[in-house]
């Protein structure tokens, strides 16, 4: 008897904490009746299609807020020139910064194309390994995700990540980063920078499904990811990539 | 937006040379993140000297002993400071203990730095005390007094019996102290190396040459303590007790030189990707920091002095010199050392195709004043835990004797 009671009342703050903790839980997705044990986000990059445009990384400021200078992004685009005595010049593509209008003598040039970048959501993301307090997530469909609510401005993951992805927002003190449009993908919409790209070199879409756009992609190209080697096995994929770029 | 911060990253973005990820124009760990491997590095150094006079019975360290479990437990009392002064966050940084994320390295500082603080100095400092609280507070008058009694918890035991369980308590503590204090720093050092996105800081070695570049500080600064204080008081510096601690240094900066020059040449001949922009960063960015002041001055002369001392008969007070230009050479190459890891880790970019700059602001949480602020306040700590807990007036037992209270718990 004394055990059943309490055991009972055991279950019952059991219940209690657990309804009390998912009311105060966040909600990160845009629509209440998302399910997002039904997706698995990735994007597909074809670097060939990519001209340089920006429009992209303007889409993605405006879109999630990102400060205007040219030390904070979501996403950007990378120029690189390799020239016919083999040396490599690569630039971040952006209005605000001097040097990304160099020009280089045409007959110099051996090839040059631009390379979008962005966090690539890691299958085994080293950010929300290292973040010391579970503020860096992976969500259900497959997105890292920052809490700014929780998040302490320790900046270890900015340090953990390979790519440069993240970056300290100035006014909110915390680590900010892609987060593939969450709020819009969770509406069933695209991510601003793919909605935005006049040459569609951004494909987004759900890995399970059969017959998607980045399903197509992934069946009609050779793709290649970022710095395999510190198998962070990214969700972002390239076609058409350089052995240059990092 | 148009404040100090965008200002000084459009200042430093002129200086970079070749390509950095955009992000990367700010360093992200600067002074403060220095300061703190540099202060947790003495507290495990003097605490791994204190326990070579209790578990390994290095009698002629005596007289040091309980100056160097004070001198840990005031650095490790500041070294949080300069990690909460740094966060973005610092009110809710509570959230390491009531919410650690078991994958994260760093959270598990909340419980390395309580099990350091609470388990092993503040129980070892007060077993070694208890005894001579007591017998202080009997002697003192209104406001030492109760400190002295409310600090050994209103003990009243001094009886040989009690006595004869302190220092088996401090023994066992010591033992138990010892792989803590290799816990303590060798977790810091594998904060930093076991980051796979950054080839400078990513090496399996980087725990183990933290730990031993700490115990290679602690030592230096106890004998700089030591030599200092001990003439203040107006006593004699007893030189066996320098010279034996300066012979525990020049080992440990032995074993510390080879292990750092093993990760040099292990880097040197893997040749990895990262190797060019590393090439590079030491020789632009860290060329003083680290060929001129760790290596130099932080390394080479001090091993230099100490091998002379070894080799020829000098005198006692061309020794004592020696050992505290020693000392104090090494007290640099050590924070270079620190900086070099934690700032030069940051200087080149993770494309591996530019190197990037760090400046110092003079003033602000995280410039020099205030590193200098966090480097002095240990020491004022210190200070105040000589005058409540003095490493040298051991108090005579005999003098109370069949004191009050003594029966009482001899019986029990």
């Amino acid at each position: 008897m004394e055990r059943r009671r309490f055991l009972g009342r055991f279950f019952a703050n059991v219940a209690a904490v657990t309804a009390v903790s998912g009311f105060f839980r966040r909600s990160f997705a845009g629509s209440k009746d998302y399910d997002p044990t039904k997706h698995y986000y990735g994007m597909g990059i074809q670097v060939d299609k990519c001209i340089g445009c920006g429009r992209c990384v303007e889409a993605c400021k405006a879109e999630n807020s990102v400060p205007k200078e040219p030390f904070f992004f979501r996403t950007w685009v990378e120029r690189y020139i390799i020239k016919k005595n083999g040396e490599v010049t690569v630039q971040n593509i952006d209005s605000r910064i001097e040097k990304s209008n160099e020009t280089f003598a045409e007959k110099d040039i051996l090839r040059s194309f631009f390379v979008p970048k962005l966090c690539n959501q890691c299958e085994n993301p080293p950010c929300v390994q290292v973040c010391p307090v579970g503020a860096t997530f992976k969500t259900e469909d497959g997105v890292i995700l920052v809490d700014d609510e929780r998040c302490i401005g320790c900046r270890y993951c900015i340090q953990a990540c390979p790519y440069g992805a993240r970056y300290l927002h100035p006014e909110k003190e915390v680590a900010d980063k892609c987060t593939f449009c969450y709020h819009r993908i969770t509406k069933g919409m695209l991510p601003a920078c793919v909605e935005v790209c006049p040459t569609q070199a951004r494909i987004f879409g759900d890995v399970k499904s059969t017959a998607s756009p980045l399903t197509r992609f992934k069946r009609m190209n050779k793709l290649h990811v970022l710095k395999p080697s510190l198998n962070t096995e990214p969700k972002v994929s390239y076609s058409g990539l350089d052995g240059e770029v990092r | 937006m148009n404040n100090p911060l965008t200002e000084k990253l459009f200042e430093l973005l002129k200086q970079v040379s070749g390509f950095i990820y955009p992000n990367e124009i700010e360093v992200h760990w600067g002074i403060l993140v220095v300061v703190y491997p540099y202060l947790t590095g003495l507290v495990a150094g003097a605490f791994i000297l204190a326990s070579l006079v209790k578990v390994f019975n290095v009698k002629e360290v005596q007289p040091a002993y309980r100056l160097a479990l004070l001198t840990a437990l005031a650095f490790l009392l500041i070294a949080p400071l300069p990690l909460l002064l740094h966060l973005g966050h610092p009110e809710r940084s509570y959230e390491i203990f009531l919410n650690p994320n078991f994958t994260s390295a760093m959270a598990m500082f909340g419980f390395v730095y309580a099990w350091y603080l609470m388990v092993v100095l503040v129980l070892e400092i007060w077993f070694t005390y208890r005894k001579d609280m007591i017998l202080w507070s009997q002697k003192e008058r209104f406001l030492m007094r109760w400190i002295h009694k409310t600090i050994s918890l209103f003990s009243k035991d001094v009886s040989e019996k009690g006595a004869e369980f302190d220092k088996k308590m401090v023994r066992g503590i010591t033992i138990i102290g010892i792989p803590s204090a290799f816990l303590l720093h060798g977790y810091v050092g594998f904060i930093f190396g076991s980051i796979k996105a950054n080839p400078w800081w990513s090496s399996v070695l980087m725990p183990i040459v933290f730990l031993f570049s700490a115990i290679v500080s602690g030592i230096a600064l106890v004998i700089l303590l030591y030599m200092v204080i001990t003439p203040l008081r107006g006593e004699k510096i007893d030189i066996k007790c320098v010279d034996k601690m300066a012979s525990f240094l020049f080992y440990a900066v032995i074993v510390d030189f080879s292990l750092e020059m093993l990760d040099f040449i292990h880097r040197l001949y893997e040749s990895e990707e990262s190797i060019k922009i590393l090439g590079e960063l030491v020789m632009n960015r860290l060329f003083i920091s680290l060929g001129v002041i760790q290596v130099l001055l932080g390394m080479l002369i001090p091993l230099a002095l100490m091998v002379a001392i070894k080799l020829f008969r000098f005198d006692e007070e061309l020794r004592k010199l020696l050992y505290f230009v020693s000392a104090i050479l090494i007290q640099l190459g050590i924070f270079a050392t620190r900086w070099n890891v934690v700032v030069g880790g940051q200087m080149f970019s993770k494309s591996f195709r530019g190197l990037t700059v760090y400046k110092m602001e003079l003033g602000g949480v995280e410039g020099f004043l205030m590193t200098l602020v966090l480097l002095i306040l240990p020491l004022v700590t210190l200070a105040i835990l000589i005058k409540i807990l003095p490493p040298w007036d051991s108090a005579k037992a005999d003098s109370v004797e069949g004191g009050p209270g003594y029966q009482k718990l001899a019986t029990d």
